[in-house]
């Protein structure tokens, strides 16, 4: 099970960003944990400044604007 | 100006020799239907059954010719600004900042506000991580006021439809606020107006990133996706705005507009500011708007003020940053960037 946390207060391209999380993991039957990141003080303090930011179990792989969705399968799929 | 998305599906399966001609192909027809436009305007205005020079008529003509100018107009300046974005992000501007406590960082600050990509729902994030990374609290001010503050779709809005003059004017005045503005509020030592979490906040390292090498094909494609995303968010502002704008254009009369936003009425400045500052529109709303005041012979200096007010200061964006500042914070931050939008309006009311 991996731990995939979705950083982001709450803008559609957040939401987007979950959903996109979601199908890619569905999409490689990786059994994922999505946690969705809202407070702007746990956002700042994963070191994330550009939302939506993603991290893989504990660590930050991707931060501002969508993930390619190739690359999103590569994170979650390694 | 709040950047959001719908669902963007990434555009894909193009091939990359068709985006190095579409692009110019694309950007050719673009340039010849925007210098036909009077022409076609016009015929469309003669199809409605009202005489062309009547209130009406004039309505309906600025109407439909502000309408796909504006529209085409964004749409290029959003691309372009789109794709230099690409070059920058909160992360590499952050790391320009941190540590340069000298004079020359707020302007510096101001140049950069302008040219990262930032949305306003991140700006708390953005906030934090720069005052954490000691980048001082008034050179993080002036990165949060020149951003919207001299955006380049408005400005490319005011080139097209009022002239490079006054975009020239406005960009070199909302500049200097932006970096004066920064310059004062960071003498004051206002550190000890931030919420409290902020200040024993000690955030973690930036997250280390991999720099994601970019194609020229791929920041071509950040341009569409912008431009789907912001035009597909601001072109109801823009009809909304050219509505008021036409309004005003066909019914105001010159002698009421003089009286109000002339410059011999002393008061119009701060009126215009006053009304500004609630007003939640964008740059791409309220420039039809400025044009058909200047074009009814509202003084230049009052213009910009009630510009420069919508756009720089707005309640939404208050809101936002209430989570990290103080309420006294906030005020005083409107207070000098509201002092500074004054003092160019009086200038101009006074020079012109």
């Amino acid at each position: 099970m991996k731990t995939v946390k979705v950083y982001g207060p709450g803008c559609a391209r957040c939401a987007t960003t979950e959903k996109m999380v979601k199908e890619a993991a569905a999409k490689l039957g990786v059994a994922v944990d999505v946690e969705k990141v809202t407070d702007a003080r746990s956002i700042a303090m994963a070191g994330v400044m550009s939302t939506p930011g993603i991290s893989v179990d504990g660590k930050l792989v991707h931060a501002g604007g969508l993930p390619d969705a190739a690359k999103l399968e590569s994170w979650i799929g390694a | 100006m709040t950047v959001e998305t719908h669902d963007l599906v990434p555009l894909r399966g193009a091939p990359d020799w068709l985006w190095y001609v579409g692009v110019p192909v694309v950007g050719v027809v673009l340039y010849l239907l925007y210098g036909q436009l009077i022409p076609i305007s016009e015929w469309v205005t003669a199809l409605f059954p009202v005489a062309r020079d009547s209130h009406t008529g004039e309505a309906i003509a600025f109407f439909v010719y502000d309408v796909p100018k504006v529209l085409m107009l964004l749409t290029g300046i959003v691309f372009v600004t789109g794709v230099l974005r690409s070059w920058f992000s909160p992360e590499k501007t952050r790391a320009i900042l941190a540590g340069k406590r000298q004079v020359w960082g707020y302007p510096l600050a101001a140049l950069l506000g302008v040219l990262t990509p930032f949305c306003s729902c991140s700006s708390v994030p953005l906030f934090i991580g720069f005052v954490s990374a000691g980048i001082p609290l008034g050179v993080t001010f002036s990165f949060l006021i020149a951003g919207p503050m001299v955006g380049p779709v408005g400005l490319g809005l005011l080139y097209g439809l009022v002239g490079w003059e006054i975009a020239t004017i406005y960009l070199v005045f909302g500049f200097t606020i932006a970096t004066v503005a920064g310059f004062i509020l960071g003498r004051m030592r206002l550190e000890r107006y931030l919420q409290d979490w902020v200040r024993e906040l000690n955030a973690g390292p930036v997250g280390d990133l991999p720099e994601e090498r970019l194609s020229l094909v791929d920041r071509l494609k950040i341009g569409v996706e912008q431009v789907r995303e912001i035009v597909g968010k601001v072109w109801l502002w823009v009809l909304v705005g050219i509505g008021i704008g036409a309004a005003i254009h066909g019914y105001v009369p010159e002698e009421m507009m003089l009286r109000i936003m002339g410059g011999e009425a002393w008061w119009s400045v701060p009126a215009a500011v006053v009304v500004g500052v609630p007003m939640y529109t964008n740059a791409a709303g309220v420039i039809p708007i400025v044009e058909a005041l200047l074009g009814k012979g509202a003084a230049l200096g009052t213009t910009l003020a009630f510009m420069m007010s919508v756009i720089a200061l707005s309640l939404p964006e208050m809101i936002i940053l209430k989570q990290v500042l103080t309420l006294r914070l906030i005020a005083i931050f409107i207070a000098v960037v509201s002092a500074g939008i004054l003092a160019t309006g009086y200038l101009f009311n006074f020079l012109l």
